[in-house]
């Protein structure tokens, strides 16, 4: 239902989005889980504020973009890390109810909420005695 | 209790050649350092920057999704003692209902030292976006000092 798109496959958009810019991105890392209604998608986006963020549906592929911003003043001494831009892609099927898509960031965790379409929740069915 | 870790020997090394290349002006592409992954790839955690400007040390540390209510520093001298924890955002959620689980969750604690002396009492921390950032007030004898030249 929310596969990712690897660059490994030659043909996706993340593909033709690495050879095309020599800016380098880091996949952030994802929790994906599901319920009976929806599936839910936790990315760790240290650094992202709102504005920075750049989600998009488009053709069943989901983006998720963003650049980090650093908070702190002065001459860096001592790195550990570096805060490159985000990029990741999900191929979203239809299975998703795309319009009622719903994403929060909070903490620098963005959580979208994939709520199921109509006919592939599990439904109980009702037997009737007579 | 230390234990002999070979991949600890090889990022050892590996930091090492990185510095020895920085230190002959040579920066090494992005593509060759190690990128980084929140909470995967560090054994220490948080992964912390230093900055430092002629009055205050700034340490920012990369880790989202904390429960800001567990956040605890310590300041003594010139190391700062960073615990907290990270929930798992879903603790409620079967096993066997995730597709997928990259996103690191516990606890921590981390000591980093300081190149000087800071003045404990100013520190202050502020949590934002998912980065921690403490500011370190050098302590008074940490903090360089302009001499004015007399012209006889």
């Amino acid at each position: 239902m929310a596969v990712e798109r690897t660059v490994a496959s030659g043909k996706g958009a993340a593909a033709r989005e690495a050879t095309r810019t020599r800016e380098r991105h880091v996949p952030p890392p994802v929790d994906i889980y599901e319920t009976p209604e929806e599936l839910v998608l936790l990315a760790d986006l240290p650094g992202v504020q709102k504005g920075d963020l750049d989600l998009r549906l488009e053709d069943n592929i989901l983006t998720i973009r963003a650049k980090p911003q650093s908070l702190a003043p002065g001459e860096p001494v001592e790195r550990e890390f570096e805060l490159q831009g985000f990029f990741r892609q999900f191929d979203i099927s239809e299975e998703i109810d795309q319009e009622k898509i719903t994403a929060e960031l909070k903490h620098g965790v963005l959580t979208l909420h994939l709520p199921k379409a109509q006919k592939v929740k599990p439904r109980q069915i009702e037997v009737r005695a007579e | 209790m230390a234990r002999w870790d070979p991949w600890q020997e090889v990022e050892e090394l590996r930091r090492e050649i990185d510095r020895a290349f920085e230190s002959v002006g040579l920066r090494l592409p992005a593509s060759f350092r190690a990128a980084f992954l929140p909470g995967q790839a560090p054994r220490e955690y948080p992964l912390v920057n230093l900055h430092e400007d002629k009055d205050a040390l700034y340490l920012e540390a990369l880790a989202p999704g904390l429960d800001p209510s567990t956040l605890s520093l310590t300041v003594l001298r010139n190391s700062v003692t960073i615990a907290g924890e990270k929930r798992r955002t879903a603790a409620a959620v079967k096993p066997e209902a995730f597709h997928r689980e990259e996103r690191s969750a516990g606890r921590f604690s981390r000591r980093i030292e300081l190149p000087v002396e800071v003045d404990e009492s100013r520190a202050k921390a502020e949590y934002k976006n998912g980065l921690l950032l403490v500011t370190l007030p050098k302590a008074p004898a940490a903090r360089p000092k302009e001499i004015q030249v007399q012209v006889a």
